[in-house]
């Protein structure tokens, strides 16, 4: 590595005459600093404006996002019968992205309103949009939404809703721990941290039986301190797909009230689950009717497949209205110095489906097809392992909800069915379902069978 | 009450004991509410005012001479073109490899070897905002003990993203009062004074409240300085082809340091220069010693980006690819930020003219001197507050004129105000009263 140019400047003018001469100072003083006795032999540069040394020398080469790198491998492998059941993003029958008829409409509906411009969003986003949201989680008649108690502000996303929300709490939140459930989202942990919160976890996943672990949940949120943040999956839990049902939902909620902890929601699959809006969202509508406290996080990435548009929002239901409008302020103060106000296009989008009985009409229909079809994925996987007699219970396959299902399979079963049957997924185990076909499940059910019965 | 119960039935027979006994008050309540931004907020009054003179020379978005927002017809076409034909994934991590390259070659050199030796870590990024965030977030995690230099005075939101990116601020003189231009000495002093490898922030063009920006003279003398002393130099380019009306030409501070060896930092934004504004589209790179160091940072700029959004937007992303990668979009894109910048120097011209011949006590060459958006008046806090109150006329506390919101329906009216709340003689002269206002 070359040494610094350390450059000598107490012999030499700073003055010039000319803007010539400035630039045959500094050539000299490039050969000034060479005669330095601590520089190796190998120091005259041959290029008299040689880079000075990075201030950046000392980093290393990050290794690629466990899920997101996924694709990228995936894009990597010529094989012509790769399959990418890596990240979650939905596909057709066809094995192709999806823009929904809906989006298109709205896309074409702003293309030819001229009157639309791109000025800045206020901070807090777009207001039909914000608005509109919480009606979508919290229900139209929703007394919180009624009573002027919830803030809603436009963010990149599930991810910037998180992370905003996070900040938030991290700032003005008297516990800094929030507990996430075991296994989750790769990607929380990360969001969590970085906004200023501590990463704690709470039992989720039951292993033996692929489905949840009640009993440890709610020991592990009993013995949590009282204010602690509990992160929830609304509906469709990430990766393992396994979600409580409505009973158990309503324990968990006494719970958590009682232990006065604080319920935020990750909803990033709203009407993907079950193909119903609401039915999804009684999770969510069970805490708000209690009269209690909490945040919700929507994506529209999946639902309204808006996915490269970054549109989402934050939620925090107030006790009052006086109070969500301070908390509203504070939200400002923490958007403002990370992006200053969200981007216009996907929110314009939702808004224009939203307000439009017939359009979102036409969504709610659009969305069940793309959860039935996910449905019929797994019931087609099922029996397509079954018929193999492949060895195991893989009724999860069909008990499990949305876009993803757990396999049970390890890393090593993982690693073994990229290398040899081509296909891509997370080393959790983890397959999203929406980039299976009725063609591929054929192959998937090959790949898994051979992992499964190559260790015997 | 009976909605509520009608929607819950049986759940809320049990828990409403449970929630009214644990849930006596808010655990929000004791959040005291914000200040308002002292620059959005500026366009919040004046949407509420009901005056029919009333002119927004506050946020500094462009008005054409009806003082209505612009949309370029290139990117109008390129929206044609995009709309329908898209799939909307998910973009990469570091955004669009497009628009990233188009970018570059911008403020780098059509024909720039750093980008021939793959030596620029870039991502995408949300605008200036969003590109100022990541670089400073990635400062703080790699270089923990640094701190930032900012100019005196700077847009107000770097601040708060260093601030929140956890970097302490120090600071370097830049504007001058007295002369409404740059405090040379001062900053150059300053520079020679910090501690050897500091970082500092630079306005590569149209300066940021003050419009004030170094001769290319003074530039290498400033490159100089900070290669001297090994300064890291972040660069904040917000108005590339609108200052000057060349883009080439307001690249000229990065390729002096580029030319000098500097390994720089750059934070692009397209909100003005193409009208994107609402779109946040922009970008972050820094130039490094090889490929595989760049191919390093980026990997680390992307650890940031991914728990903050996940990924880029990609509407905008794609006008700007769109404009940029196609030469006959590129060239109307020219010729339109050619006009912006042209009728702003005009309105500046005319302002000054419009002061003059009223007899001001004053001088007013500054208002022609200073470049871009942006005019520093000199009014104090107290001639703004008059200037709002009875004239309608809005702007920041700091008498920082968005140029943008004149026009030739309106910089008459502008000039006799400002005539009126000056006529005593006296305007803004020491830094106290520049920077208290926000």
């Amino acid at each position: 590595m070359r040494p610094p140019v350390i450059l000598k400047t107490t012999s030499i003018s700073v003055t010039y005459s000319s803007p010539c001469d400035r630039r045959l100072s500094t050539l000299a003083r490039h050969f000034v600093s060479v005669c330095d006795p601590m520089a190796s032999e190998d120091n005259i540069s041959a290029s008299p404006t040689a880079a000075s040394d990075s201030v950046f020398n000392h980093l290393l080469r990050a290794p690629e996002d466990p899920i997101l790198g996924v694709t990228v491998a995936y894009n990597k492998d010529p094989s012509p019968v790769k399959l990418n059941l890596g990240v979650g993003a939905y596909r057709t029958e066809e094995g192709k992205p999806l823009v929904l008829n809906v989006v298109r409409k709205v896309e074409q509906q702003l293309i030819n309103d001229l009157s639309r411009n791109k000025e800045y969003l206020p901070i807090v986003g777009l207001a039909d949009f914000n608005k509109l949201s919480a009606k979508l989680i919290f229900g139209a008649d929703s007394p919180a939404i009624q009573e002027n108690r919830v803030t809603t502000v436009q963010c990149l996303s599930g991810t910037g809703s998180l992370r905003v929300g996070g900040e938030f709490l991290a700032k003005h939140y008297h516990q800094r721990t929030i507990y996430l459930p075991t296994p989750t989202w790769g990607n929380h942990p990360k969001v969590f941290n970085l906004a200023g919160l501590s990463v704690e976890t709470y039992r989720y996943y039951a292993p033996a039986t692929r489905g949840l672990d009640f009993q440890g949940f709610l020991e592990d949120l009993g013995s949590a301190p009282s204010g602690s943040i509990v992160l929830l999956h609304a509906c469709a839990h990430n990766p393992t797909g396994v979600d409580p049902t409505l009973e158990q939902w309503e324990q968990i909620r006494q719970l958590i009230r009682s232990k006065a902890l604080l319920p935020f929601f990750d909803s990033a699959y709203q009407g993907f689950a079950s193909g119903s809006l609401d039915a999804d969202a009684q999770p969510v509508r069970l805490f708000v009717a209690d009269g209690g406290e909490l945040l919700v996080a929507q994506s529209y990435a999946k639902n309204l497949g808006l996915y490269g548009e970054r549109v989402g929002a934050l939620s925090i239901v107030c006790k009052s209205a006086d109070v969500a409008s301070r908390v509203e302020s504070q939200l400002k103060l923490v958007i403002r110095p990370m992006y200053s106000n969200p981007p216009i296009h996907g929110a314009s989008i939702v808004a224009g489906i939203l307000k439009d009985g017939d359009l979102f009409n036409e969504w709610t229909i659009e969305l069940k097809a793309m959860a039935d079809r996910i449905i019929s994925m797994r019931q087609q996987l099922f029996d397509a392992l079954r018929s193999r007699e492949t060895p195991g219970d893989w009724s999860h396959i069909i008990k499990q909800i949305g876009m993803f299902t757990f396999t049970g399979l390890n890393a090593e079963q993982v690693s073994f069915m990229t290398n040899e049957y081509h296909i891509y997924m997370t080393s959790d185990g983890r397959i999203s379902m929406a980039g299976l076909s009725s063609k591929t499940v054929p192959h998937l059910a090959d790949a898994i069978h051979a992992a499964v019965t190559r260790a015997l | 009450m009976a909605i509520r119960n009608s929607l819950n039935g049986q759940f809320l027979r049990r828990s409403s004991f449970a929630g009214a006994r644990f849930m006596s008050s808010s655990w929000f309540r004791s959040i005291e509410p914000a200040p308002k931004d002292p620059i959005l907020g500026v366009t919040e009054a004046f949407l509420a005012d009901q005056s029919p003179n009333k002119v927004n020379v506050g946020v500094g978005a462009y008005r054409d001479d009806n003082g209505k927002p612009v949309v370029l017809e290139c990117v109008r076409e390129a929206e044609r073109r995009i709309a329908g034909g898209q799939f909307m994934e998910y973009l990469p991590i570091g955004g669009s490899i497009k628009m990233v390259e188009e970018s570059l070659k911008l403020a780098y050199g059509d024909n720039s070897e750093f980008i021939k030796d793959k030596r620029i870590a870039a991502v995408q990024a949300l605008s200036g905002t969003g590109a100022c965030r990541l670089f400073a977030a990635f400062q703080q995690r790699f270089h923990p003990n640094s701190q930032i230099y900012i100019p005196v005075p700077t847009w107000a939101n770097h601040h708060n993203i260093w601030r929140d990116a956890g970097v302490p601020m120090k600071t370097f003189r830049y504007y001058h009062p007295e002369s409404k231009g740059l405090d040379f000495a001062g900053l150059m002093d300053d520079m020679k004074n910090a501690p050897d490898g500091s970082f500092f922030l630079l306005h590569a063009c149209a300066h940021n409240p003050t419009g004030v920006d170094p001769s290319e003279e003074q530039w290498r003398e400033i490159s100089f300085q900070i290669k001297a002393k090994g300064h890291f130099p972040f660069f904040d380019m917000a108005y590339q082809g609108f200052a000057s009306g060349d883009p080439e030409r307001d690249a000229k501070a990065i390729r002096i340091f580029l030319e000098d060896g500097h390994l720089i930092g750059l934070a692009q934004s397209y909100a003005k220069n193409m009208g994107l504004y609402g779109q946040r589209v922009g970008c972050l790179s820094v130039l490094c010693e090889d490929e595989k160091q760049a191919v390093a940072v980026k990997s680390q700029l992307q650890l940031i980006a991914r728990p903050m959004y996940s990924n880029p937007p990609l509407h905008g992303a794609l006008i700007v690819s769109t404009v940029l990668g196609d030469p006959e979009l590129k060239k109307l894109w020219l010729n339109e930020v050619k006009v912006m910048a042209d009728r702003i120097i005009g309105m500046r011209n005319s302002l000054r003219e419009n002061l003059e011949k009223r007899n001001s006590p004053l001088t007013w060459h500054h208002i022609t001197d200073q470049i871009g958006m942006f005019c520093y008046s000199g009014l104090t806090p107290e001639q703004v507050d008059r200037m709002t109150n009875e004239f309608h006329i809005y702007m920041t506390r700091n008498g920082r004129i968005s140029m943008a919101g004149i026009n030739t329906g309106n910089v008459g009216y502008v000039a006799d105000a400002i005539h009126e709340v000056t006529r005593s003689g006296y305007v803004a002269d020491d830094m106290d009263q520049v920077t208290k206002s926000y």
